[in-house]
Parts: structure tokens; sequence; C-alpha cells
């Protein structure tokens, strides 16, 4: 079964892009708009990995990553912030409210797919470590 | 029975002044002063009007009408002054333990002896015919009631009753009273609450009797002031005064009369003692200042109808104008009233003793008999004894003296002079102080000598003048003395001096007397140099409010004395408990300890003369302190010397005063500066901030189409067998992209033109309706494309010519139609054009029928970078930077660019421009 991402972003250009990056990587792939679309996307689609922009209407990035990181369900979803807003604080916000990688608008499509990858692997990994724990005891 | 009566009240209204005197002293014990506000100091002011004003005034009145006026004047008019004069009084008798008038004088001028001594003789001598009006009046008033129910009025059985000579017990009886009254503390420079509770007392007693007897006599008497001065007229006496006539006024006696009472309210020990020495408060002297002429305007208002009333009524009857306010009641039968009116003249006359025989008797033992005894080594401050009791034995020996005195001047001089004319004696008596007393508070250059001589020569001429030529007037007839002058040389005639003519005797009293006083005053003061002590004193009267508090004076002194010495001397003369008590508080002061301290400075010397002044005046301290203190002499050079290096350390100290108001003032600059930087700096970071922010929206606005254009390039490239739809797609993406690229880097470096004013403007007339024309047609494009209708409503007329920037209004009318046409729903939008002409201006409407703008976003669509639009929509295609761009430029010609709104029924921007300066017709 393919890995589910979530595309969060209100520039619709950067969305089809995204979205076409994903499906070619073999992604099963969802969109929102905006913040509240997002929340409502984590519980309907349950993505394994969302790809979230910071500058978004209503509800921003960062207020949708601290409520997925609330959530029993979802605390630990692998989220890569996406951001046009390159500075220092900003990275800093975003990891520390729990964010798993942070990229920067314009991003290397080569990047993008790695850190996915990479991202999916990880929390692949841990799940794993989870059951084999639960096995052992 | 009668009789009886009248003593018996006498005695308890005497017995009820006791009872407030002892009231208002427990109070002053208990620290809750019943006398420490300006209504009751202005009452004890009061004292002025004795048995003169109370009797005296309407005998004046009904021999010369107005003639008693002058009295009340010149008080009035210095009253305005007192802020000025008599707080300076005030605050150096505070300063300096000032006791009486005359230790007052002899501290300005180096604590003379001799001087306190002088004005000490001069004020009793002064002052004696004035107490011996008082008795006057009281036995005369006494006699007139004891007669009741008649009336007998005869000069010759005045002075007994029974065989006993009334005047002569009053005298005793006041003098009793005064002595216990009035002696009753040592230290006199302590507040006599109780005192001058009862003076106030005496003078409401005073006043309400007065004008009960007024009103009884205007409105009971007669029928209101009308019907008096109706009744008047017929009267050839009366009528005479009711008219005021010019012959009943002497000007010129007038104005010297106005100008004595000037100086006797200040002068008079009584005056002194009351507003001087009794002062609480020197904020009360302002309200004083209007509270006690108003007192004496009231006092006087009656005396006029009772003077005329009283030579209506005693037409065919022999009284002595100065008892009508007594004979008025007592003739109609009102016998309650009588006693009422008696009772206020005594209290009158009591008010105006027990003050001045206070006064007096305390100048006698300090500044008279202190001094000589000292000076006679009868009083040896050195050895042990105690000489406070010495001291109000003499106080009260010289009361009983001063008492008689007044007596016996009652029978020497003529018994038949009216009561106004004696007391004026005794105000040309104290007038004599007015130069070496103003003098001393107002002139440095006044000398001891300068002083003595002024007032010896004051004083002389005052007595050859006025009592001595008294004396010569038995039973009103003048004798060869006065009349010829003595040994017959005519310019040696005591009312014609030199000749002198056309003045009263008072009047030609004081002018030669204060002629001669200032005279020597002054030349005799600056022939003479003055000694160091009195250089000192001068400083420290005429300079007063320089000095703020008494540790201030410059100790010119050397010398050496024990603390021990200088114990037991105070002892003596305070008291042991209250020798301890301000040693004491001295040593807190100062942070002493006794026991270590065996040499005492001239700080401490200065503080026991100080306190000493305070029982036995200036003059008398200053020679028991000398008895205890090995004194070394000052020389000339060594006093200019210390008095060079107090100048020194004066010029130093104020250098130091200049420089820390030049620091504080740099400071206060200083911090003016700092509070303008601080807002200034504030202002940068808040441009600083509003920088960064917009560098930061720009960047993020920049980066978001390059975004797209990177990613897609990138997909591009990595894709090339892409199939031919999704191909074009991207491309197209890409260019779109890059076009929204370019135009909001044109459109930041345009707005950042229009903003820093560095924008090119090329302004013409344009046509209005053909630059709408051709917006519309460069639109049509886009609005097909969407399936929007443009709509033009332009009045068809002449062309509307606007004064602007063609490209510039090309620009906002695109920009608002690119705006409306993005906004419109797609397939059955509108856009509708309309102007409207107002006055002088052209509005311009630019209005869709898209979802309209909330009306929190109306406003920040003019900000940069801010965009409204429906969030679930998705974000709007555009800059950010249309709307702030075009209402700079609206703004730029003149007119305002603004919203109109409904969510969900469209929006209408509109500007207005002027018109052009060839339309406004």
């Amino acid at each position: 079964m393919s890995a589910k991402v979530l595309i969060v972003d209100d520039e619709a250009n950067i969305v089809i892009s995204l979205e076409f990056l994903m499906q070619q990587a073999g992604y099963e792939v969802a969109v929102a708009r905006n913040g509240e679309e997002a929340l409502e996307q984590i519980a309907d689609f349950r993505p394994d990995l969302i790809l979230l922009d910071v500058m978004l209407p209503g509800l921003n990035g960062f207020d949708v990553l601290q409520r997925v990181r609330q959530h029993a369900g979802a605390h630990e979803l692998p989220v890569i912030m996406l951001t046009a807003k390159g500075r220092e604080v900003e990275v800093t916000k975003g990891m520390a409210l729990g964010a798993n990688a942070y990229i920067t608008k314009p991003f290397s499509t080569r990047n993008l797919l790695d850190e996915v990858r990479r991202q999916l692997e990880a929390s692949r990994q841990t799940e794993i470590d989870k059951k084999h724990e639960t096995f052992t005891d | 029975m009668f009789g009886g009566l009248i003593l018996l009240v006498s005695l308890l209204y005497l017995g009820l002044l006791f009872a407030i005197a002892y009231y208002g002293d427990r109070r002053a014990d208990r620290g809750r002063s019943i006398i420490n506000n300006p209504y009751v100091y202005a009452l004890s002011m009061g004292v002025y009007c004795t048995a003169w004003t109370y009797y005296g005034s309407v005998g004046r009145a009904s021999s010369s009408g107005l003639g008693f006026l002058p009295i009340y004047i010149g008080p009035t008019l210095i009253a305005v002054l007192w802020w000025f004069v008599l707080r300076k009084m005030v605050r150096i008798s505070r300063m300096n333990r000032i006791t009486t008038i005359a230790d007052f004088i002899a501290s300005r001028y180096g604590k003379s002896s001799t001087l306190g001594g002088l004005v000490t003789v001069i004020a009793v001598v002064g002052v004696i015919p004035y107490i011996s009006l008082q008795l006057n009046a009281v036995s005369a008033s006494f006699t007139l009631l004891w007669g009741y129910p008649e009336l007998r009025f005869d000069p010759s059985d005045r002075f007994t009753i029974s065989g006993l000579d009334t005047a002569l017990w009053v005298t005793f009886g006041m003098a009793a009273f005064a002595i216990l009254f009035g002696t009753r503390h040592l230290d006199v420079t302590e507040h006599h609450e109780g005192l001058v509770a009862a003076i106030a007392f005496e003078s409401i007693v005073k006043l309400l009797a007065f004008l009960a007897v007024g009103f009884f006599v205007t409105f009971a008497l007669f029928n209101g002031p009308v019907d008096l001065f109706t009744q008047a007229m017929a009267d050839p006496d009366a009528a005479r005064l009711a008219t005021f006539g010019a012959e009943t006024i002497d000007y010129n006696q007038w104005a010297w009369l106005t100008f004595l009472s000037m100086l006797a309210i200040l002068f008079l020990p009584r005056q002194f003692q009351m507003a001087v020495l009794e002062n609480m408060d020197e904020n009360h002297i302002r309200k004083a200042s209007w509270l006690f002429p108003l007192y004496l305007l009231v006092i006087n208002l009656f005396v006029f109808p009772i003077a005329l009333a009283g030579l209506i009524v005693f037409r065919h009857q022999p009284m002595d104008a100065d008892l009508f306010v007594l004979g008025l009641p007592m003739a109609a039968g009102n016998e309650l009233l009588a006693l009422f009116v008696f009772i206020g003249g005594l209290s009158a006359a009591t008010s105006m003793v027990i003050v001045d025989t206070v006064a007096l008797s305390t100048m006698v033992s300090n500044d008279l008999m202190m001094p000589l005894l000292l000076k006679l080594r009868i009083v040896r401050p050195s050895e042990r004894g105690d000489y406070g009791g010495t001291l109000l034995s003499i106080r009260r020996i010289a009361i009983v003296v001063i008492m008689v005195l007044g007596y016996v001047y009652f029978r020497v001089t003529d018994t038949a002079a009216s009561l106004v004319s004696i007391g004026l004696i005794s105000f040309a008596a104290v007038a004599q102080f007015a130069p070496a007393f103003l003098g001393g508070i107002y002139w440095k250059g006044g000398t001891r000598l300068g002083a003595l001589s002024g007032l010896v020569a004051g004083f002389l001429v005052w007595g050859y003048t006025l009592p001595l030529a008294a004396t010569h007037s038995f039973g009103g007839a003048p004798d060869d003395f006065l009349l010829y002058g003595p040994w017959g040389i005519s310019w040696l005639r005591p009312h014609n001096l030199f000749n002198l003519t056309g003045l009263d005797p008072v009047s030609h009293s004081l002018f030669w007397s204060l002629l001669a006083n200032i005279g020597a005053y002054v030349i005799v003061s600056l022939l003479t140099r003055p000694s160091v002590i009195e250089q000192g004193q001068a400083s420290r009267f005429v300079n007063v409010f320089d000095y703020s508090a008494e540790s201030e004076a410059i100790f010119l002194w050397r010398g050496t004395a024990t603390v021990q010495a200088l114990r037991s001397l105070l002892e003596r003369f305070l008291g042991q408990a209250r020798t301890e008590r301000e040693l004491n508080d001295y040593a807190r002061r100062h942070s002493l300890d006794w026991t270590q301290m065996h040499q005492a400075d001239a700080e401490l010397v200065q503080f026991a003369e100080r306190l000493l002044a305070g029982v036995m005046g200036a003059a008398s301290a200053r020679v028991a302190i000398a008895s205890v203190v090995q004194e070394e002499r000052l020389s000339m050079d060594e006093v200019l010397k210390l008095l060079d290096e107090t100048s020194q350390v004066r010029a130093y100290s104020r250098q130091l005063e200049n420089r820390t108001r030049q620091l504080e003032e740099k400071s206060r600059e200083l911090e003016a500066a700092t509070a303008e930087l601080r807002a200034a700096n504030e202002r940068l970071q808040e441009l600083d901030r509003l920088k960064d922010d917009f560098i930061s929206t720009v960047t993020h606005e920049l980066r978001t189409p390059l975004t797209s254009i990177r990613a897609f390039s990138e997909i591009l490239y990595d894709n090339p067998t892409l199939d031919e739809e999704r191909r074009t797609q991207f491309v197209g993406i890409i260019l779109k992209e890059s076009e929204r690229l370019s135009r909001l880097i044109n459109q930041v470096l345009d707005l950042a033109k229009l903003e820093a004013g560095a924008a090119e403007w090329n302004t013409t007339e344009v046509d209005l309706h053909a630059l709408i024309t051709e917006a519309v047609r460069a639109s049509s494009g886009m609005a097909e494309e969407k399936g929007v209708r443009i709509l033009t409503r332009i009045d068809a007329g002449p062309p509307l010519f606007v004064w602007v920037d063609q490209d510039r209004l090309m620009q906002v009318m695109l920009n608002l139609l690119s705006n409306a046409i993005k906004f419109s729903p797609e397939g059955r939008g509108e856009v509708c054009i309309s102007t409207e002409r107002r006055d002088d201006w052209l509005i311009v409407h630019v209005a869709d029928n898209g979802v309209g703008i909330r009306p929190e976003d109306q406003k920040v669509i003019f900000d940069k970078f801010r965009q409204g639009g429906d969030r679930r929509m998705g974000k709007p295609q555009g800059t950010g930077l249309g709307l702030p761009i075009s209402a700079q430029i609206i703004a730029h010609f003149g007119g305002k660019l603004w919203v109109e709104s409904e969510p969900g029924k469209g929006a209408t921007f509109s500007f207005t421009l002027p018109l052009s300066p060839s339309d406004h017709r």
C-alpha cells in the first residue's frame, strides 16, 4: 500500500507542482487550501505525511502543526514545513513546535522528494521498532 | 440697690474673662489652641478700639462731625501693607525672640540697653495719658450710671461717690486685674493664649454693646435713620453736623490724623503685642488685613447717628457728649441696655489696660530695670539665686506704678479735656518710634546713636508741645505759657513752635517732633559708624527673609565659656526644669553629648543668649551673658578679616550655587535631549520594523511565483517524456508566474518611487471621458475572457477636463477595472463605471456585482500586500500593491480613493479629482 501525503497550500500553481511530484513518486495525494480544510483532511484522509505551508489564510501552518501535535492519534505524524519566509526565527519556531523538517521556497524538487522519502522511512522504522518492542515484552 | 447691681455685674464680667483666659491656656497646654486662626487674630487686634472709640468717637463726632473718622481710616489704609510690613515685623520678632517693642528697637541697634530703656520711658510716658483716658471713661460712666434713674452729670462730682474717689477705685481694681491676668507667665515670648482669647472676646462684647445701643437709638428712640436726620436738621447744633459742612471738616487735620493713626496701629505697645508678638501664623495676616478694617467699619456705623441723637435728646440738659452712648439708653429708661452699654465700655477699657500694662511692665522689667540692676550689680548672674521671681515682682510693681501714674495724669491735667484729645497725645508719643523702627527694618545704615538722637529729639519736642502744654490749660483756659511762650518768647509757644500757625496742637506737635526725630536719626546715622554687633543685627533685621533659620547667624565672637557656667546662668532665670529641657533639645538638634562637652562654642553661647532674651530682653541678656563669658574683644581688623572670610565663604557658596544651577540646567537640557533622542530612536525602530515587514512581505511575494517557476522548470527538465498536455500546462504556468514576478517587481519599484516622492509627473489637461473609454477598451479582453460586461454611464455633454498625469490616471482606472473584473462572478459579471460632478470635484465610481468586501477588510485592502477575497476560494491573483499605488496616485492629484461595499452585493470603488481650472464655470 502506497503512503498517503497531504498537501496544504493556498497557491494553486504550487499545489499543482506538488501534486504532480508526489503522484509521480507513487504516493496517494490529498490537497487542502487552508488550515481548517487541513484539519478535516487529517481526520478523513489519515495521511502518513504532511507538506505544510506556513502562510495560510485563517489558521496558519504553525496553528495546524500545533493541533496535529496535540492530537492523540497524530502526534508522531511527520510534518514538513514549506515556507516562503526563510527567516531563522521561523525555522526555530517550526522546529520547536515539532516540525520534522523545514524546506524553504523556492525548493529543489529533488531535495523535497528526498526529504519526503526519508521522513516516511523514519516514521515506518519507529513503528516497526515499537511493534518489535511489544513482541519482546 | 442699682449701684450694687452694677458692681456685681462688673465683677461677674471680669470673672468670665478669667474663665475664658483659663480655658484658653488649658487648651494651649493640651496643644489644641483656640486662638490659632485668623478670626481670633483679627478680633484680638480689636484692642485698638478702647473707651476712646466706645465713648470718645461719639463725643468727637458731636463736635466735629466726621472728624472722628481719620483714626480708623489710617489703620484701614495701612492694613493693605500689612502683608509686607507686619509680616516682616513678625518674622524678625520670632527669629530674635523679641519680647516688646523696646526690645525690638534695642535689639536692632546692637542690643543697646540705653536705647531699650529710652524706648521704655517713651512708651510708658506716652501711654500714661491713654490709660488715664480709660480711667476717666470708666469712672465717668460708672458715676453716671450710679445716679440712675437720675441723669445727673456734673463734672465736679465725677470723682466721688459717697466720699470715695471712683477713679482711684477703678485704678486699683484694674491694676489688680492686670496683675492677676498679665503676669502669670515668665517667658514673654511664649504666646499668652488665654490673654488673646479674652481680648478677642472683649472685642466681641464691645462691638455687640455698641451695635445694640446704635440700633436702640436709631430704631427705638427714632423711627430709623431718615427720621433721625430729619429731626437733626431742625436742631441748629445737630444740623451743623448733619450737613457735613466744610467748616466741620479740617482737611489738614484729617490728613495728619490719618497719618498719625497709621503709625499708631503699628507701634502702640498693645498693638505690637497683639499683632506681632501673639501672632501664631504669618498667614493669618492676610485675612486679618481685611477682617480688621471690617471690624472698624462696623463699630463706627452708629457713631454719627448716636451723636446726632445725643444732640437732639440732650438739647436742654447738660450732658458730656463723650457719655451720649450711655446717657441715651438711660434717658429712655432702658436700664438693662444701659447696664450692657456700661459693660461694653468696661470691656473696651479693660482690654486696653490689660494688654498695655502687660506690654509696658515687660518693657520696664526687661528693658529698663534689669539692665539697670545688672549694671548696678544688684543682680549678679554669676552668683546663685533665682531671678525669675525678681523679674515677675518688677513687672507687678511696674503695673501698679503705671496705673497710678495714669491716675495722677488724670487728676493733674485738664479734667474737661475730651477723651479723643487725650488719646491723640499718646498716639503722637508712640509715633516717635516710627523712624528708628521702620528705618531699622528697611535701612541698614541706621545706627544706635542715630536712633538714640532721633528718639530723644522727637520725644522732647512731643513732651513740650503736648503733655506739658496740656498741664498749662486747666479748665480749658490756656495760661500765659501757652499764649505767649516761656519767658514771653513767642517762637517757643508750645502750640506754635517757630511761630507755625494754622495747625491744631496734635498735628503741630506731630509735624515738629517727627521732623526733629527723622532729621536727627538720619543725620547722626550717616555721621556715625555702626559697631560690629550693630552691623550683624542690621543685616539680620533688614534681610530677615534671607535667613532661613536662627542658626544662620554669623558668629562674630571669640571667647571662652564653660557649659556649666552657661547652664547655671540659665537655671537662675529660666528655672531648672526648663533649662534642662532646652539644653537637651539643643543637644539633640546638634548631636551633642553634654558629658563630653565642657567648653561652650559660639553657637551655644548665642543660643543661651537668645533663651535669656526671651525672658529678660536682648539688652539684659547681652549683659548677663557677658558676666559668665570671658570675651575677647575683636579688633576691627580681625572683624574685617572674619567678615572677609565669611564673605569669601559666601561668595564661594554662591559660586557653588550658580554652578549647581548651571549643572541642573545642563542636566535638564540633557534630559530633554535624551527624551528627544529616545523618541527619535523609537521612531527609527518603528520605521525599521516597518521596513523589515515590508522586505519580509516582498520577499515572500517574490518567492511564491519563483517557487512555481523553479518547481515546474525542474519537473520539465527531469521529465523530458512528459505528455504534451501536461507540458503545455506547466510551461503556461511558468510563463504566467514569470509575468507575475515582473509585474510585482515593477510595482514594488513604482510604489517605492511614489512614496519617496521621486516619481515623475507629467501633468496636463486630460479629458476624463476619453480616458475612461480608453481604459474600458484596454480591459475588454480580460472582461470577455471572464464573461463580464462593462457598462459606462457618462453624461453626454461637453468633455470634462481634469488636471492630472494621464498615464498615472490610466494606471488607476486599469487597476480598479481589473480588480472589479477579477472579483465579479464568472459569466454574469457586470462592472459599471459612472461619473458625477459635485461642486469643483469630479467623482468616478467603479462598481462590480461580486462577493463584496467585508467591513473589516475595507480599510486593510489599501495597505500593501493585503488582499481581500474569500478565504475558501483560495488566494486571489494579484500582487496586493495595486490599490495602495492607486491611492497614492489619487492622493497626489489632491483627491481621495475609497470603497463602499456590502458583502454579497458587490463593491464600489470611488475616487475624486479636482476639476481643471478651465472647467470651474
